[in-house]
């Protein structure tokens, strides 16, 4: 037999993985690895084969395969069974007592004793001393007598009503938790129970938004009810909210919807009013922008964006004429002198004077007659407009006089003489309003420097004032002082229209942002009371001359009007009580009521529309 | 002009708040240290009116608390407890370190503790007060009793609450104050009337945790230090009232009793004490003997002001209380083993039943299944094989539904195996308006005596009958029908509405179709002037006035979805039978 025995040493074996030999032997040659070049199959027939297989073992240090012998297996079943390795060795000897415990008068060895016994030692000394100068400096404590007094006990055994502090009072109880509905029972009614969308619904929402922080669920029977995973974490998010949310007391308002409302006077009491749409005007084919009535009532003028100008009769809804212009029409206006049969009409850049020829023959004769009257000065003024008297064939469609302009007309508006006349120009230079003179045709520039855009004018019905309504503010001009008397704040972003009460004391303007503001001019600069009532822009605003009534058109299609009451008590104020939503014009191009007017003696109103017609309510 | 220039923020709102960071300085305290005393003197921030004011013109987010209250925290001796605490932890840190085991020792012997017992008394200083703030206390011990004793927090702590709650439970039953119980996914609510004071808590079901992690476990523990001193210092307080021994003690001869007849130890006296309190069965030993004369009668003391109908349904309501107590009163329960022991132990003896459960479940039971004179056994299991005749084998959810409806349910739906019928919450009172399901209405109208349940049986079975001649038709009827109600119903809302502020009486006379006509008119005419009024209103009054519509429609409409739900799932319910039927 050769001895192979490996001198490598204890090292792991893996280091020769990679090499043919596996160490050296005691002659320092190489011992080479065992051939093995058994695979699978080999292994599975040796195991089968072999009877001794299940003894085989591998030794790691030569690689070879070792048969264990028979005392080998039997130490290796015994150290398995937790046994000593040696066949021979009895754990369980009687025990010899080789010195009896029980103490004897003898002593076992009879050596004497050591001197160290005697004397007290050192080590201890120094020990004993350090100790004891540690509790005189106080570093040691004596340990703490036992507490025995009991944990619980009556606290609360002399309530005395003075710890009440004045912390107590202030103190804000932390609410309670909600108590659970229905749904979050484990078997609710079916229709609490989230539908599959309700259910998707809630999973997408952020968890802080749920209204409910769990999904209802159905069990048949309590057995089936699992544990709820969020249950610490609700409790410590109660803990979170106990110590972390600020509290504070928060007054709920208990009041009854129906006191709010505030208490007016009922529309059926402030009759008349216009209630139900009477009449529809036909014809005009594009929106029309703007409306006036003859002083009279019985006339109508409308002008569109189709270029016309339609003469209506009130009553009858008949076109009795149509005009065509040329231009957009953006403003018309009836003379309200009642003697003088004369509208104002705007045209890009000029205004055009027309006698309708409507009506009584002497009066509109008598019309023409007045302006034919007219003698041109001796010496030529220098206007910032020129006066071109009608050809021919204008003439004959009724267009007396033409005033031309720069730059596009906006808005003409007569006095209430009947004989001036003002007319806003679109420009941004101090030529924007100009004032003119029918029977001098003579016309001026009433303001050195522009303030502004300007929106509107208007005249004072009874004292000599003069309104210019810019996008913000509404500045009141004293005509014969030449001077500003007044500048009200609007509160508005752009101001679009603005009407004034026959009395002259009130000013309503109507807004782009959908507010109309109500002046008194004796009480201040800024609006009475700012209305809400529109959805969209006001477009325009209308004062009746005898009724206690204004209306408003807007962007929305709906007229609205109310009852505003003007005391001659100074010190009442106004009453302000909207009657009547009116309805009736489509909404088209976003556009709804363009313009409204009411009739000068009637409860009437009328409203041009962007849908192309114009509409009486009575 | 003149005199010293005045300086922001040294007066006004701003000298009032104080923010965490500076409260902490002020302390002179770490942040988590900072926190515990917040948790157990229960300092809460607060949010100043003008935020920027107080944050010196900055708008960053920041936590204020009122300085008084930090103030307060400085006088408070738990402060230096927490300081002796941190000394001592890094003493012993150190005597670890350098491994002096004496050192150890000694210093572990003077450890410094506190008590939270003044706290408590300066927290709530009159007893109600307590009472008032258990539910946090109540809910929090019941869940650390049911922590694993490992790991997220101290045994000690574990077991002390489950003590706590196991003898406020004990209290419950003793002076039969629980109201209302609701099985929720969430867990078990109860609700008890102690000493007048609502107490509602809630259990997690039977089932071990797993343990978020992101849940601070050092701050639900500082609560329960807190807790747990409260509710020690209640209970003694309770137990005194019913002149109990506190720490409780069973009753002599139901101890006797409870000791297993085999005279095999179960385990020491020390350890199966605290079992067999919680096994609920026993009651408890008084420290006065109770005398039945202590049930006086009480005077009547007519409040002054109270009519006699007042006082009459004020005395029909305690008889009601009186009744609704001895719910159970001579019924003797089995629960067999797959139930949950304790919250129904719990419940029946609340209600003066007796209930038992198998021997190998827990200790403390006091009869057997085959005892005959038991009345119900709750099972929950989908049939029961052998079924002994003289008794009702019931599922759970009778015993929660019967103590919530104050009277004990027909037995009817709850066998084995039955679909049960929904189980309601007992915490919800319908106001006028709010959505109340079909099985609440039931519920009430039994309440009032009346027996709505053959009616309906029979109508059903009429309807089934008419169903079977028509059956296209009638859907379509019924669609018809809805829309009419839904329309009556948004008329009468309506006329609700404008006859809540009116009040006009309005008067139809028959036979004239005219007349209808103009109270219609009238109402348009009405809602129209509403309409205009509103456009009149301030726009404050205006914003609230919206809001509160708002409110009430969103109620309605939520309340209407519920009953279109209810109906779509009812005749869905009602289509599957019919066709099991014919299928038959």
């Amino acid at each position: 037999l050769q001895d192979i025995r490996n001198t490598v040493g204890n090292i792991p074996m893996e280091w020769y993985q990679d090499f043919p030999h596996i160490g050296y032997n005691l002659d320092g040659k190489k011992i080479y690895k065992p051939i093995r070049n058994k695979d699978e199959l080999d292994m599975f027939l040796e195991k089968m084969e072999n009877p001794d297989y299940w003894r085989t073992v591998q030794d790691k240090m030569t690689g070879a395969d070792i048969k264990l012998t028979d005392e080998q297996v039997d130490l290796v079943h015994r150290l398995q069974k937790g046994q000593f390795g040696d066949v021979h060795f009895d754990p369980y000897e009687p025990a010899v007592d080789f010195f009896t415990h029980e103490v004897m008068i003898h002593p076992v060895t009879n050596r004497p004793a050591d001197k160290r016994s005697f004397i007290p030692s050192l080590i201890e000394k120094e020990k004993v001393s350090k100790l004891v100068h540690a509790i005189k400096m106080g570093w040691i404590k004596p340990r703490k007598p036992k507490d025995d007094t009991p944990t619980y006990y009556d606290l609360w055994a002399h309530e005395d009503p003075n710890s009440i502090l004045g912390r107590h009072k202030m103190h804000v109880p932390a609410p309670k938790m909600k108590l659970p509905g229905h749904e979050e029972s484990y078997n609710p009614p079916p229709e609490y129970l989230l539908s599959e969308e309700e259910k998707l619904a809630w999973e997408q929402q952020e968890p802080a938004e749920r209204k409910l922080n769990f999904v209802p669920q159905q069990y048949q029977c309590l057995r089936a009810v699992p544990a709820y995973s969020r249950f610490i974490h609700e409790r410590f998010e109660r803990c979170l909210d106990l110590y972390l949310c600020p509290r504070q007391r928060k007054m709920r308002v208990n009041v009854d919807p129906e006191d709010l409302i505030p208490k007016l006077p009922k529309p059926r009491d402030l009759q008349p009013f216009p209630t139900t749409q009477a009449l529809v005007y036909r014809g005009h084919t594009s929106l029309v922008r703007c409306l006036s009535v003859s002083p009279s009532g019985q006339w109508l003028v409308s002008g569109s964006d189709d270029c016309t100008v339609r003469f209506w009769e009130v009553c009858t809804a008949r076109c009795m004429k149509t005009l065509p212009v040329g231009g957009v029409v953006k403003s018309v206006a009836w003379n309200p002198n009642a003697t003088i049969c004369l509208v104002a009409i705007c045209v890009e850049q000029s205004v055009l004077l027309v006698n309708p020829c409507l009506g009584d023959k002497l009066l509109y004769g008598a019309t023409d007659q007045l302006l034919e009257s007219y003698v041109a000065p001796e010496e030529e003024r220098v206007q910032p407009v020129q006066w071109v008297t009608a050809t021919m064939e204008e003439h004959s469609k009724g267009v007396r006089l033409v005033v031309q302009h720069s730059k596009a007309v906006k808005q003409v508006t007569w006095h209430g003489k009947g004989d001036y006349f003002a007319s806003v120009v679109s420009d941004n230079s101090n030529m924007q309003v100009l004032i003119h003179q029918t029977s001098k045709r003579w016309s001026q520039n009433p303001f050195r420097k522009s303030k502004g855009l300007v929106q509107c004018v208007l005249f004072h019905p009874i004292r000599p004032y003069f309104f210019v309504a810019t996008q913000r503010y509404v500045r009141v001009y004293n005509l014969l002082k030449q001077e500003l008397t007044k500048k009200l704040m609007t509160n508005c972003k752009w101001v679009s229209s603005m009407a004034i009460h026959p009395g002259g004391d009130n000013i309503i303007c109507g807004s782009y942002d959908s507010k109309l503001a109500w002046f008194d001019l004796d009480l201040s600069t800024r609006p009475y009371q700012l209305l809400r009532h529109h959805k969209k822009a006001l477009r325009s605003v209308a004062f009746h001359k005898h009724y206690p009534l204004f209306a408003s058109g807007s962007d929305d299609g709906t007229v609205i009007v109310c009852h505003g009451m003007v005391y001659n008590d100074l010190l009442q104020n106004p009453l302000l009580v909207p009657v009547k939503v009116l309805k009736g014009h489509v909404l088209t191009l976003d556009l709804g009521v363009l313009d409204v007017l009411f009739h000068p003696t009637q409860p009437w109103v009328f409203s041009s529309g962007a849908d192309g017609t114009v509409r009486l309510y009575t | 002009m003149g005199g010293l220039e005045k300086k922001k923020y040294e007066r006004g709102s701003a000298t009032n708040y104080i923010t965490r960071n500076r409260a902490r300085k002020k302390l002179q305290l770490s942040l988590p240290d900072f926190r515990r005393l917040c948790i157990l003197k229960g300092i809460y921030p607060h949010e100043p009116k003008h935020k920027k004011k107080v944050n010196k013109g900055s708008t960053a987010a920041r936590t204020f608390y009122l300085l008084k209250d930090i103030k307060f925290l400085l006088h408070e001796p738990i402060v230096n407890k927490f300081r002796e605490y941190k000394v001592f932890v890094r003493k012993l840190r150190k005597a670890y370190g350098k491994s002096e085991w004496s050192t150890v020792d000694r210093l572990k012997d003077n450890k410094p503790s506190y008590k939270l017992d003044h706290i408590v008394k300066e927290r709530y200083p009159t007893f109600v007060d307590a009472l008032r703030d258990l539910d946090d206390a109540l809910s929090m011990c019941f869940l650390f009793s049911t922590f694993p004793r490992s790991g997220k927090c101290h045994v000690q702590t574990i077991q002390l609450c489950r003590r706590l709650a196991v003898e406020f439970l004990n209290y419950v039953i003793v002076s039969r104050s629980l109201r209302k119980v609701f099985l929720s996914i969430k867990g078990i609510y109860y609700q008890a009337e102690v000493l007048g004071q609502p107490v509602t808590w809630i259990t997690p079901y039977a089932f071990a945790h797993d343990h978020p992690t992101d849940v601070d476990y050092r701050v639900m523990a500082t609560f329960t230090e807190f807790y747990t001193t409260l509710l020690g210092f209640v209970n003694f307080r309770l137990y005194q009232s019913l002149n109990l021994l506190y720490p409780p003690k069973i009753d002599g001869q139901a101890d006797v009793e409870l000791k297993p007849a085999e005279g095999k130890e179960y385990a020491m006296d020390s350890e199966s004490y605290l079992e067999k309190l919680s096994a609920l069965s026993a009651s408890l030993a008084r420290a006065v003997a109770p005398t039945h004369e202590d049930e006086v009668e009480m005077d009547e003391f007519p409040v002054e002001g109270e009519t006699a109908e007042q006082l009459d349904a004020r005395k029909k309501e305690q008889e009601a209380l009186e009744k609704h107590k001895k719910l159970f009163e001579g019924l003797r329960f089995f629960l067999n083993r797959e139930v949950p022991r304790e919250p129904l132990a719990f419940i029946i003896r609340c209600f003066g039943g007796q209930v038992s459960w198998d021997k190998s479940l827990c200790i403390g039971a006091t009869y057997d299944v085959s005892d005959p004179s038991i009345t119900h056994q709750i099972v929950d299991r989908p049939r029961v094989e052998r079924q002994v005749v003289g008794r009702y084998y019931l599922q759970p959810q009778w015993v929660f539904d019967s103590v919530n409806a104050k009277l004990c349910l027909p037995v009817a739906d709850y066998f084995p195996g039955v679909l049960l019928p929904p189980h309601l919450s007992p915490f919800v009172t319908e106001q006028e308006g709010d959505y109340v399901p079909p099985e609440k209405l039931k519920l009430l109208a039994m309440q009032r005596g009346e027996n709505p349940d053959e009616e309906s049986e029979e109508e059903e079975e009429e309807e089934e009958e008419e169903e079977e001649e028509d059956d296209n038709d009638k859907e379509e009827e019924e669609e018809d029908e809805s829309e009419k109600e839904e329309e009556m119903k948004l008329k009468k809302l309506e006329e609700q509405k404008t006859q809540s502020s009116k009040a006009l009486p309005v008067k139809v006379t028959a036979g004239k179709v005219r007349l209808e006509d103009k109270q219609r008119l009238e109402q348009e005419q009405q809602s129209e002037e509403k309409r205009l009024a509103i456009m009149m209103m301030k726009k404050r009054e205006k914003y609230l006035y919206k809001k509160i519509m708002f409110g009430k429609k969103r109620k309605v409409r939520e309340a209407n979805k519920l009953a279109a739900k209810r109906k779509a799932h009812d005749t869905a319910v009602k289509e599957e039978k019919k066709k099991s039927k014919k299928a038959r």
